[in-house]
């Protein structure tokens, strides 16, 4: 997990001291990156140069380095951490299968997969209901 | 992680190949960069250094240092904003 904006490190370190160690137990554990500049944000499309600041981008980026979801939102709504969390566990499971599995919409672990195959062309309705979710 | 040695500059992240503009001013990415982010799913993630805070240090953090791992990376407006 790495986070970022457009604030130094001191800030971050401030922020952290102020505020956030105070909500997260332990303090927050992963790198805050100082984007100054909005360097990176603008690499990742989510600069925003009319307000200066980077916008609510989210990626996930596999071990080979490759970005397999984003979401971007606007500031005034947060994100919801555990869609991200069914989504990397997803990315996991199709990676641990090789791409044989593949999960339907709704998926969360547990429930049902699908194989993608020949046999499963225009039959996806028999082995998969949306109330399956 | 090395610490990072601090002075009055204010150090920004680069992305990977540009030099790293040691005011945030003059000689960015900007300059450097002639179309607009070309992101996409399936792709590879731009590598980048950028400083950063991490548990009571200044660190300096390399995207590709974390290859064999699972990243998610946040961008959010800014410190102290209320979301």
């Amino acid at each position: 997990m790495l986070s970022a904006s457009v604030d130094s490190q001191f800030v971050h370190k401030i922020w952290h001291e102020q505020e956030l160690a105070k909500m997260v137990e332990g303090g927050v554990p992963f790198p805050m990156l100082a984007d100054a500049g909005g360097h990176l944000g603008k690499a990742y499309g989510v600069y925003d140069d009319q307000a200066g600041v980077d916008v609510r981008g989210r990626f996930i980026i596999d071990p080979d380095g490759v970005i397999q979801a984003m979401e971007v939102l606007t500031p005034p709504v947060g994100r919801r951490v555990e869609e991200s969390l069914r989504q990397i566990k997803a990315y996991q499971h199709v990676r641990e299968t090789k791409g044989a599995e593949v999960m339907p919409s709704g998926w969360e672990p547990g429930k049902k997969v699908l194989r993608p195959g020949p046999d499963l062309v225009g039959r996806v309705w028999e082995v998969w209901n949306p109330k399956d979710t | 992680m090395a610490e990072q040695a601090i002075g009055c500059a204010r150090p920004t992240g680069s992305v990977a190949g540009d030099e790293p503009s040691a005011t945030g001013e003059g000689k960015g990415l900007e300059q450097e960069v002639k179309s607009v982010a070309d992101i996409m799913v399936g792709r590879p993630a731009p590598d980048f250094t950028a400083p950063a805070y991490h548990k009571g240090a200044f660190t300096q953090v390399k995207l590709s240092d974390y290859l064999g791992k699972w990243v998610v990376l946040c961008f959010y407006p800014g410190d102290f904003t209320f979301v």
